[in-house]
């Protein structure tokens, strides 16, 4: 009996080859996957092509502005996408912007989704008061308008990246909280969980080690759409003006920017940098459905 | 008699829910000697998993052991911490459960899951605590262990799956584990596998074993001793062939008398009538007497205590009366 053994043992498909062979099956969201990671490269080697480094106030050069796209620079670069009001390139702030802006996205979940899935697992594993207190907590949260909650944050706090990141991070921990504590209540009660106890492991290594990575399906999928939400919040809070300095534009500074010209037909200070937000967040979304898609137990075929 | 590993005197496990009091084990009796196989029958909700858990200490809220005494080579377990309890659990008392696909974590190899058993006791190095899982997995009979150990949940049949299970158990050589049901979710031939191999390791380690099921026939090949539990209460005990050829109690008799064989070929099969009394709301006297046939009035007044018949302890007014004559 140990032949058959041997040879099932080989041709069984692991998890991540099947999890790779029904994400892949939609075309769509391969696409998504692929703008969303030709995004990041860009945006990671903006200073290594982009003809103007935004933040270098010496290379800012204040007659450039308010120029229509094709025109050329003063030093003798081609703006393609026009500059703004205090002349930058819109090309260049673009893909710095983006730096910014994927950087604050990914950073605020990864932070929310620490602490919102400890703060989960904990309270589904304690139970009683403790669920109670931290669930009521979760309700309250998610029962306030994120924009405004971070408003008022962000208005505490003050202005600059690691600011935004925090306020992000206190929108968003309960969304990671209540989907890890779903899962973790349906696990726990798994028989291999008495299993462990009877083993003699520790709370927290039950909890971490097995309890945790059974419920990371769905918060993968929540992940995907949060970060694309923390995106599109930190592009609000900038272009209501109380997100991050004029110094250093990320996408909502630079529609803030352009948003007064628009009346005046300088599309493009605007619309750029919208258009650049809107490619990124539909094809972290698209990812995200699909994520939905093949990590859903009940769609399993 | 060997020395005894285990000793429950008394033992009560009462769940208080919005009920009402939940007896679930009522007043249970057992001693374990080294190497002793002790099938422990009933129906569900007799209060046989219960027992199982309140030796371990692993009794949530809103249950709780509310008397009684559990003592592991003469050291009592009742009481104790939650952790003291966690450096008990998997060294010295294991537990095998009935569905080996639930048991084992799916996303941790096999591996994984070993060693940290292995280092949750011990303080050996990786790679010590990996040629013991190897060792635990050949021992139960995987072939090819140092290969299989990197291997996923999923990848194993039930059969192998419940090996593992067996292996993870035996990993530091406990004094006794505890089976629930171990081979109910098995092929028949697995199931005899596995059976020939856990009866030969507790003779070759001294390994204690505790078999909860609801089959005797499983019991009848394998237990050195019966204990048939009914409502939170174990109502016959003694040695295998005593209890199954010349069963005392009402319920055993019925028990037994409700497994088909070729012998009965044709009859009728004789059924127990009714259904396990709520635990929540137990009759005075004897709890099996609403069910019996042979109930007389002291059985719907006083609860009968275990006393010896024949070979075995049997809780019967009406057995106790006959004295046994077989």
């Amino acid at each position: 009996m140990s032949a058959p053994a041997v040879a099932a043992f080989v041709e069984v498909e692991t998890p991540l080859r099947r999890f790779v062979r029904q994400f892949s099956e939609d075309r769509v969201a391969v696409f998504g996957l692929v703008v969303f990671l030709l995004i990041v490269a860009l945006a990671l080697a903006a200073p290594f092509y982009a003809p103007q480094n935004p933040y270098d106030l010496s290379r800012v050069d204040l007659m450039d502005s308010r120029q229509p796209p094709g025109a050329k620079a003063l030093d003798g670069y081609t703006m393609w996408l026009g500059s703004d009001g205090v002349g930058r390139d819109i090309f260049s702030a673009i893909f710095y912007g983006l730096r910014i802006s994927l950087a604050v996205g990914a950073a605020s979940c990864l932070i929310a989704a620490t602490l919102g899935m400890t703060v989960g697992l904990i309270a589904a594993y304690a139970g009683g008061r403790t669920e109670t207190l931290i669930m009521r907590l979760v309700d309250l949260q998610l029962s306030l308008p994120s924009v405004l909650v971070a408003l008022i944050l962000v208005a505490m706090f003050g202005k600059g990246v690691d600011k935004i990141i925090l306020a992000l991070v206190l929108v968003q921990w309960a969304y990671y909280a209540r989907t890890v504590r779903g899962s973790a209540l349906v696990e726990r009660s798994k028989d291999y969980v008495e299993a462990a106890r009877c083993l003699g492991l520790s709370h927290t290594r039950i909890l971490f080690r097995h309890i945790l990575p059974n419920c990371l399906a769905p918060v993968i999928v929540v992940a995907t759409v949060q970060t694309a939400h923390a995106i599109s919040l930190e592009a609000t809070l900038s272009f209501l003006g109380v997100g991050l300095p004029q110094t250093e534009p990320s996408l909502g500074v630079l529609i803030a920017n352009g948003f007064q010209y628009m009346m005046s037909g300088k599309f493009w200070i605007s619309t750029f940098p919208g258009l650049a937000l809107l490619i990124t967040i539909v094809a972290i979304n698209l990812v995200g459905d699909r994520l939905r898609d093949v990590l859903n137990p009940r769609l399993e075929k | 008699m060997a020395e005894k590993v285990l000793e429950i005197a008394g033992l009560k496990t009462h769940f208080f829910t919005r009920a009402g009091v939940v007896k679930a084990v009522d007043g249970v009796s057992l001693s374990l000697a080294r190497g002793e196989i002790l099938g422990l029958v009933g129906e569900s909700g007799s209060g046989k998993s219960i027992t199982g858990f309140s030796i371990l200490g692993l009794i949530d809220p809103p249950g709780r052991i509310v008397e009684g005494s559990v003592r592991l080579m003469g050291q009592e377990l009742v009481g104790r911490s939650d952790s003291q309890m966690q450096s008990v659990r998997g060294r010295d008392l294991a537990m095998i459960f009935q569905d080996p696909m639930m048991t084992l974590n799916p996303v941790l190899s096999v591996g994984t899951q070993m060693v940290e058993t292995v280092l949750a006791h011990e303080q050996v190095s990786k790679a010590e605590a990996r040629a013991r899982a190897v060792a635990a997995l050949a021992m139960v009979g995987i072939p090819s262990p140092e290969e299989r150990l990197d291997a996923y949940p999923h990848q194993f049949s039930g059969g192998m799956r419940q090996r593992v299970a067996i292996a993870i158990a035996l990993l530091h050589r406990p004094k006794v584990i505890i089976a629930d049901e171990p081979t109910t979710a098995l092929d028949v031939t697995i199931q005899s596998q596995i059976l020939a191999t856990v009866q030969e390791l507790c003779r070759t380690t001294g390994t204690a074993l505790i078999w909860v099921t609801h089959d005797l026939t499983v019991i009848a090949g394998l237990a050195d001793r019966i204990a048939v539990m009914y409502a939170g209460r174990i109502v016959e005990t003694g040695p295998v062939d005593s209890v199954l050829d010349h069963p005392r109690h009402p319920y055993t008799i019925g028990l037994i008398g409700s497994v088909p064989s070729r012998g009965k070929r044709g009859e009728r099969l004789a059924q127990i009538p009714g259904s396990a009394p709520s635990l929540a709301s137990l009759p005075q006297g004897c709890p099996f007497a609403p069910r019996c046939g042979k109930a007389i009035a002291a059985c719907r007044s006083e609860r009968p205590d275990l006393e010896p018949v024949g070979r075995s302890l049997v809780a019967c007014h009406v057995a106790q009366g006959t004295g046994g004559a077989e």
